[in-house]
Formats: structure tokens, C-alpha cells, sequence
């Protein structure tokens, strides 16, 4: 029950805000993100460790074709819920400080990506996941249409073509795996695992390039990442986040919760190959961070480092790996809404995000510079923030699987430091320049997100356990039961 | 068959508005005959009636007579305008009244000659009402050339039916099925008039290397009688296709399933391809109606035991879709006197409710979900994996893709681009039924189940 009302509560009020009109709809639209995350926290209360399917629900849906509405929480899934609710409410209120045209529509369009994000997250049914997976692309793709900045209408028309090719590709595989199930077929999660078994090395290696290319162009992996940078720099900042906060973790769930248990055949043929490209993808995307002169299209090349890490941790197949994976998704996403947020704040008010146009920030106002200061070392994974832990897990997850990509991977740690730092150094130290004269008070709401986004960053990186006992088991499960369909 | 004799009956009727002077009643009892049509129509369900070995009102036939009557009474709804001019009414109500007789025998013919005579009724009208914009030199033209390339079709499927007779000896579909049995004793000639139907079929549905007249007729003709030609009598011709090729032929698919498979290739990536240079939009909806022929031809080409339904479900999801995008393109035309793509620039703007159902009926011909022209593209697919039709799925999922390139540039056009600022009229008939088709395009993503478990 609970895992319906996380799923269709934000439609609902989704589709009842487009009926109410003016400003104050953005209150509204704050208000039931903060229930949904009230939901989930309960749910959380209700959760029973371990590695089993929790808050189930499961209705016939197509049944001439075995297809149901079949979802449920299991630690991996929950964190992912966890995820999308904490963040929605956040990135809302980082809307606060502008006035959209349409907001109605606006804020109707976030809330019902919602929906389509926790479907992804929770679906437990290969056609109900691959609906979800397609409607999460639909308000986004609007969002980005109607209130991006230039060049729009053709940088997310290329994003809607690339996302669109790997989710027709992955459609395929899916349904190359369907018609090997028993009997009528069904594409029931166990029943797509289980079928997945009858599949030779040669099937799966089919089967994995056919899903892998949907999660790896979603996250993106090098070196189908050319639509990101534009669609990041292009897409309004509310918009930005929810692709680099929620949506790119689509994939890299996809790889934990579809790939690894549906080909690990596959997996163990090809991800030498995968984990080879997301690696150059580290190293590829931070030396171009590094020479960036716009600081949104820098922050939008970290991430593309940033998400090859936890791709390869993943395909290492170990429970380090993953575990990092997992804990990384969710400091990523809170230290990359965080850092799109400081762009935004600095946009508004200096109308440019040029790197070397602005400096000297901390004489004007030291408190944006403390918060400031904590997101950027949470995003270079400084012990005691919450992004140490993760990376830690990642690059011992990638070390057991093979030193020497471990080598070129750890290089992320210090390239990031390089083009943050750097960054940190030129925007915030220094003297003022004629440009940063002044420094507007930050405003209520401004501080409310970056307060919040700073303590999650502290609390966890101090005290990860808490999250990570929450997939543990379900990890621990997930990658024994591949590594030996593996055979290892 | 009740249907068949009660639409019959309403196309006389309607001749006679003309000399007893009740013109005015005709709309109303015309949408009223439908609506008992659909009743009686769906009364006979299970019921499998044959009528003297020449129609069968098996299950196929009445779920696509159904689709038929639904999708006419939609479209006389949409075509209230059409109907309007006072010395053609009545010709116009029963051309279209006698062409859906056509479609109706088209889908339920179990005889060569009931085929011939179902595609000739449907047909003829077709020529007539193509060129019911007299004044119009594209409207002749558009007549002129189906008429012709209409004309050929014809003489393909009828010397195709020839060669068959001459090979076994009969017209009926059961008994030329028996005779092909064993396919060591069939004579060559038969081979060469299944090859001769399938041209005649091709023309029919438009489909490629023999969809040339498409566009120009579509273009040409007047945009209700565009709507008419896309949805009804796609439909009709596709069933009437599916009914010859996977059932009788089916035993000699080694004859005809490589040409097929040639133009299902084809009519994707010719029908896709394109589209994306049309500037017209009625012209780019003739060649994404080819394009979908081709997504049909795929399940067709499968021949399995889910063809039936994935064609069913395509037809009526294709359909509806195109049926709410004419009304749009219609209501544009009406507005700013072209169909260009420009002339969707800011509608999102000036008509937020025009836009949305355009959108949403766009995404679903794209195929992009929940909308229904999703679930109708992965059936298709998922037919056609299973008949190990594998290549030509790759070759459908990329014409899908370059399908998504020009939907969207209508779309973009209405919510990127700025364009005048006159807010376009429109009456609440067409605003009701475009509401009714958008609700229903998303039910039908949504609740597939309820058509295809019928087939």
C-alpha cells in the first residue's frame, strides 16, 4: 500500500496543481513533496532489514500477456525512494527564488516526474519498469523545452533522441528475454531472472549491450555522453537537477536491479569493456572540467566523472563496489543539486556563470562562502563528508576487480580536487572585481536548501552507517546470487 | 451482418433526404445508424454466421467492423463541417456511407469476388470524394491520380485473382486453401497470382515500393476526406490483407514472405525518411501513414498467432491518433489558410487545450508512452520477435526513431517557436471530441487488455 501512495501520490497532486492558478501554487507543490517524504520516512520506520521484497503490491495488468502491475521496496529500492523524495522537496524550494512563467505547469511537470521516478525505482515488473523509464523523459524534456535557455529546442531534442535509442534498445532486449520465459510468458521480475538462465553466453552478450547502452547513455558513460553537457547547461536549474540529482541515478539502478541479475554472462564477458570506458569516461570528462570556462558545463562534466566511478564500481561485481555505488548514488545526488544551486544563486545574481568573470565572493558575504565550501568538499570526497565514503567503496570495489583500472580511476579523486578547487579559488578568494561589487543577502529560502543540503553532507559522511545497513543485505544477496551465475 | 444491411440502408436513406426534403434530420439519424450499427454489429459476436460461402462474420470480422463503425462515427463528428454545402449533402453522406459498406465486406469477405467487390465499393466513393473540392485544382488532381493508380491496383488484384481461379479452380478462400494443401502439386501459376495480389494489397495500403500516389492525394484531397483515407480505409484494407495473407497464403508464405519482408524494410524507412523534408503537414502525415503501414506489415509478415490482435490494436490506436491530428489540421487550416508547419508556431500559447491533444496525439503516433501508439509499436514488436524477424525490428526501431524527429518538429513549433498571438477559434463540438480522443488514447496505453484479448 505504502509503495502505491509513494508512486501515485505526486501524480494526483500533480495533475490537481495544473487547476490552480497564480504563485502560491509553488507552496503547494513544496507541501506535497514534504508529505511524500513523510511517507517515506514512515516507510522507513515500517522497514525490516533484510534481503527480502518488502511493501509488495501486485495487480493483474495486460494478462493475455503476463504483464502486471507489480511493485515493492527492497534496501536497494528504498535508498533510490529516499533519493527522489528527499531531493524533490529541496529542489523545489530552490525554485523559490524565481518566478516561472506557467507555474502551474512547471510544478505540475516536477511532481509528475516524481511519479515516474519512484515507478522506476519500485517496479518489479520488466514492462511497468520500461513505462516508468519512458514517462520519467516526457515532463522532463518539457521542463527543459519551455523554460531552458538558448539553443533549446534543438540541444533537448538531441537528448530526447539519445535517451530515446537506448530505452527503444533496452525495449528490445526486454523483450527478447520475455519471449524466453515459461509457459505464457511474463515479465515478472523472477520470471525475466529466471528465464535469463536459459540464455547462452552469446544471448546474454546480446542481452547486455541491448540494456547497457539504455543505462549508459542515461548516466552517461563515455562515450555516449555528448548530449549531457548541453542538456545540463541548457536546461533550467531546477530541470538540471533533477536530471543530474534523480534521473541519471535511473541507470545506474538500472545496471544493479536489471543488468547484472539478467546477463551476468554478459556481464562476465563484456564488462571489462564497459569498466574500461567508464574509466577513460573519469579521465576523459575531468581534464575537460578542468579547462571549462562556464561553471554549470564544469559541474555538468564532474558528473559525467563522477557517475563512471560508481558505473565501474558496480560492473566489478563485488559487494564493495556496489555497496559504494549505491551510498555514492546518494551523495552525488544531494552534492549535485547542492552545487547546481550555488550556480544558480551566483547566476542571479551576476547574470553569468563564467568562471574567471567573478571573484572575491567571501569578503562580501562569508557565510555563502562556509556553505559553499562544505558542497564543494563533499563533491571532492573529503573524509568525514558524505562524499569520502562512497568513493572510498568504489575504488576498492574497482581494485579488487583490477589494480591498475583502480589506478586510473583514483585519478577522479584528484583531477576533482584540481577543477574544484580551482574554481573555489577564483569565484570565491581574491579580491572583488567590478563585477562583484555587491552581494545580495542570501534569501530565506536560499539558505533553508543550502543548510539543508550542507547537513546531509556532514551527518552522512560522519554517520554513513545508517544508510548503508539499509541495502546491505539486499546487495550482499544481489551479488552473490550473480557472481555465481557467473561461475566464479 | 445486420451492420453490413443497416449501413446499406443508410446510404439509400440518405439519397433519398434529397427528394423527400429532410436534409436537416440526416446528420443526427446518421450518427444514430451508426451507434445501432456498432450494437447489432457487436450482438453477433461469437456467433460465426457464413453467408453462402461468401462472407464469414467470424470474430475477426466483427472486431475490425467494429474499429470501422467506432472510427466513422469519431470522424463524422470531426466532419460535421464537410457536410455542410447544400446541393452535394446528400451525395457526400451516402459516398461515405456506401464506402464504409466497402470496408465493412472488405474485413469479412471469406470469397475472392466479395474482396474484389468490397474494394471497389470502398474505392469508388474514395475517387469521387477526393475530388469533392471542385473548385479546388489539387482536390482534381488528387482524384484524378488515385483514380488511375487506383485503377492499376486493381487490375493487379484482379489478374492476381485470375491466375488463382485458373490454378484451383475456385474463388472461395477455404477451398483455395485445400487446393494449395500439398505444395509439391501447385501449379506455378499460382505463385505468380499471390505475388500479383500482394502488388494490388500493397497499392491498397500504401505500402512501399507502391505508395507513390499517397501523398499527393492525400495532400490534394479535401483534409476530411484525407482523415477518411488514412484511418478507415487503412484499416479495412489492412484486415483485408491480414485475412488473405495469414490464413490462405499462409501455407505458401515461402512464395511471398521474402517480398514482404523487401517492402516492410522498405515502406519503414521510405514512409520515415521522408516525411522528416515534408514542410506540409498533411503531406508529412501522408508518408507517416506509410511509415505506419510498414509498422502493420511487420506483425502481418509474422503471421503467428499474435498478429491478429497486434494489427487490431495498431489500427484502432493509429487511428484514433490520426483521426485527433486531422481534426487539429483541419481546425489550423480553417484559421491561417495553410497546413504549413509554421502554422502551428505558438498555438501552446494561444491554445493550450489544441496543443495538448495535439501533443498527446503526436507522442502516441511516435510511439512514446503511456500513450496507446506505444503499446501498438511493442506488440508489433514483440510479434515479430517472435517470428525471429529480428533484423527488421532494428530496422523499425531506428524508423521509430527518425519518426519521433519529425512529430516533434510540430510539436516544438507550438511551444518554442513565437507566432501571432490570435487565439484560433474553436467550436465546442471539436473541442468535446477532442477531449473524448485524448482520454481515449491514454486509456487504450493504459487498458490494452480489453481490445487484444479479443482476437
Amino acid at each position: 500500500m505504502i509503495t502505491l501512495l509513494l508512486i501515485f501520490f505526486p501524480l494526483v497532486a500533480g495533475l490537481l496543481l495544473l487547476f490552480v492558478k497564480g504563485q502560491q501554487v509553488r507552496n503547494i507543490a513544496l507541501g506535497t513533496a514534504v508529505i511524500e517524504f513523510a511517507i517515506l520516512l514512515f516507510a522507513l520506520t515500517q522497514y525490516q532489514h533484510g534481503d527480502t521484497i518488502q511493501f509488495d503490491a501486485n495487480y493483474n495488468w495486460i494478462n493475455s500477456l503476463g504483464i502486471h502491475f507489480h511493485v515493492g521496496m527492497d534496501g536497494i529500492s528504498l535508498l533510490m525512494v529516499l533519493l527522489t523524495t528527499f531531493l524533490v522537496p529541496i529542489i523545489i524550494l530552490s525554485s523559490f527564488n524565481r518566478e516561472y512563467s506557467k507555474p502551474s505547469l512547471f510544478y505540475s511537470l516536477i511532481l509528475i516526474m516524481q511519479f515516474a521516478l519512484v515507478g522506476v525505482f519500485v517496479s518489479l515488473d520488466g514492462f511497468l519498469f520500461y513505462i516508468f523509464w519512458e514517462l520519467a523523459l516526457i515532463p522532463i524534456y518539457f521542463i527543459c523545452l519551455l523554460w531552458g535557455g538558448e539553443n533549446r529546442a534543438r540541444i533537448t531534442f538531441k537528448f530526447f533522441v539519445y535517451t530515446l535509442t537506448g530505452s527503444l534498445l533496452m525495449l528490445g532486449g526486454l523483450i527478447y528475454l520475455y519471449l524466453h520465459t515459461d509457459g505464457n510468458h511474463s515479465f515478472d521480475i523472477s520470471a525475466l531472472y529466471k528465464a535469463s538462465q536459459s540464455i547462452d553466453a552469446v544471448g546474454q552478450g546480446y542481452l547486455f549491450w541491448a540494456m547497457f547502452m539504455a543505462f549508459a547513455i542515461k548516466m552517461p558513460i563515455f562515450p555516449f555522453h555528448t548530449w549531457q553537457p548541453d542538456t545540463y547547461t541548457v536546461a533550467p536549474t531546477q530541470g538540471t537537477m533533477m536530471l543530474s540529482g534523480i534521473m541519471l541515478k535511473m541507470g545506474t539502478y538500472g545496471l544493479i536491479r536489471w543488468l547484472l541479475p539478467i546477463a551476468p554472462l554478459g556481464v562476465a564477458h563484456w564488462a571489462h569493456l564497459a569498466i574500461t570506458l567508464s574509466v577513460i569516461g573519469i579521465v576523459y570528462a575531468s581534464c575537460i572540467a578542468i579547462i571549462q570556462k562556464d561553471f554549470k558545463r564544469l559541474i555538468a562534466y564532474s558528473s559525467i566523472a563522477h557517475v563512471g566511478l560508481i558505473s565501474a564500481g558496480i560492473l566489478a561485481v563485488n559487494v564493495q563496489g556496489v555497496q559504494g555505488g549505491m551510498i555514492q548514488m546518494l551523495s552525488h545526488g544531494v552534492n549535485v543539486v547542492g552545487l547546481f544551486f550555488i550556480i544558480d544563486i551566483l547566476q542571479k545574481r551576476y547574470k553569468t556563470r563564467e568562471i574567471a568573470s567573478l571573484g572575491g565572493i567571501r569578503n562580501l558575504n562569508p557565510q555563502f562562502a562556509v556553505l559553499f565550501l562544505i558542497v564543494l568538499l563533499g563533491s571532492v570526497a573529503l573524509p568525514l563528508t558524505n562524499g569520502f565514503i562512497g568513493e572510498f567503496l568504489l575504488l576498492n570495489g574497482v581494485f579488487q576487480y583490477n589494480a591498475w583500472i583502480a589506478a586510473f580511476a583514483g585519478l577522479s579523486v584528484i583531477l576533482g580536487a584540481v577543477y574544484m578547487l580551482r574554481s573555489y579559488q577564483t569565484i570565491m578568494l581574491g579580491e572583488t572585481n567590478s563585477l562583484t561589487t555587491s552581494f545580495a543577502p542570501l534569501s530565506g529560502s536560499e539558505k533553508a536548501v543550502l543548510l539543508i543540503v550542507c547537513a546531509a553532507i556532514l551527518v552522512f559522511g560522519v554517520y554513513p552507517k545508517s544508510l548503508m545497513d539499509i541495502a546491505e543485505p539486499s546487495v550482499i544477496k544481489l551479488v552473490e546470487g550473480v557472481k555465481l551465475a557467473m561461475g566464479k | 451482418m445486420k451492420a453490413l444491411i443497416l449501413l446499406s440502408s443508410l446510404g439509400v436513406i440518405s439519397l433519398l433526404a434529397e427528394i423527400f426534403s429532410f436534409k436537416k434530420l440526416l446528420y443526427p439519424l446518421v450518427l444514430l445508424g451508426l451507434t445501432a450499427a456498432f450494437v447489432l454489429n457487436i450482438g453477433e459476436w461469437n456467433t460465426n454466421i457464413t453467408y453462402f460461402k461468401m462472407m464469414q462474420f467470424d470474430n475477426f470480422a466483427i472486431a475490425f467492423t467494429s474499429v470501422i463503425i467506432v472510427i466513422a462515427f469519431l470522424w463524422f463528428l470531426m466532419a460535421e463541417g464537410f457536410f455542410k454545402e447544400e446541393t452535394s449533402l446528400t451525395d457526400h453522406y451516402a459516398l461515405v456511407l456506401f464506402a464504409l459498406v466497402g470496408a465493412v465486406l472488405m474485413v469479412s469477405y471469406t470469397n475472392m469476388a466479395m474482396l474484389f467487390l468490397g474494394i471497389e465499393i470502398l474505392s469508388i466513393p474514395m475517387y469521387i470524394l477526393a475530388g469533392s473540392n471542385k473548385d479546388d485544382v489539387h482536390s482534381n488532381e488528387a482524384a484524378f491520380k488515385y483514380l488511375i493508380m487506383g485503377a492499376f491496383a486493381t487490375g493487379f488484384l484482379l489478374f492476381g485473382i485470375t491466375l488463382i481461379y485458373g490454378a484451383t479452380g475456385s474463388f472461395a478462400l477455404e477451398e483455395i486453401k485445400n487446393a494449395v494443401a500439398n505444395p509439391g502439386t501447385v501449379p506455378s501459376i499460382f505463385y505468380t497470382g499471390v505475388l500479383l495480389m500482394l502488388v494490388g494489397m500493397a497499392f491498397k495500403v500504401s505500402a512501399a515500393p507502391f505508395h507513390f500516389w499517397a501523398p499527393d492525394v492525400y495532400q490534394g484531397a479535401p483534409t476530411m476526406i484525407t482523415a477518411f483515407m488514412a484511418t478507415i480505409v487503412k484499416t479495412a484494407a489492412m484486415a483485408a490483407f491480414l485475412r488473405l495473407f495469414d490464413t490462405t497464403f499462409l501455407r505458401v508464405a515461402g512464395s511471398w514472405s521474402d517480398v514482404l519482408w523487401v517492402m516492410t524494410a522498405l515502406t519503414l524507412l521510405v514512409g520515415n525518411i521522408t516525411a522528416v523534408f515534408q514542410t506540409s503537414t498533411k503531406r508529412m502525415l501522408a508518408y507517416s501513414s506509410v511509415a505506419h503501414a510498414g509498422y502493420m506489415l511487420l506483425a502481418l509478415l509474422a503471421a503467428n498467432n499474435y498478429s491478429n490482435p497486434a494489427i487490431l490494436f495498431y489500427t484502432l490506436a493509429y487511428s484514433i491518433g490520426s483521426i485527433a491530428t486531422f481534426c487539429i489540421v483541419s481546425i489550423i487550416v480553417n484559421a491561417k489558410g495553410d497546413d504549413g508547419i509554421h502554422s502551428f508556431n505558438g498555438l501552446g500559447k494561444t491554445n493550450p487545450l489544441l496543443a495538448g491533444i495535439m501533443t498527446i496525439a503526436l507522442l502516441s503516433l511516435a510511439g512514446i508512452p503511456p500513450t496507446a501508439g506505444f503499446f501498438a509499436k511493442y506488440y508489433i514488436f514483440t510479434s515479430a520477435f517472435m517470428a525471429g524477424n529480428v533484423g527488421l525490428v532494428l530496422i523499425a526501431i531506428v524508423s521509430s526513431l527518425i519518426g519521433v524527429y519529425y512529430y516533434f518538429r510540430i510539436i516544438i513549433a507550438m511551444y518554442f517557436k513565437e507566432g501571432s498571438h490570435e487565439e484560433v477559434p474553436l467550436d465546442i463540438n471539436h473541442k468535446l471530441l477532442l477531449i473524448v480522443i485524448g482520454f481515449a488514447i491514454i486509456a487504450l496505453g493504459l487498458f490494452p487488455d480489453c481490445i487484444i484479448r479479443l482476437l
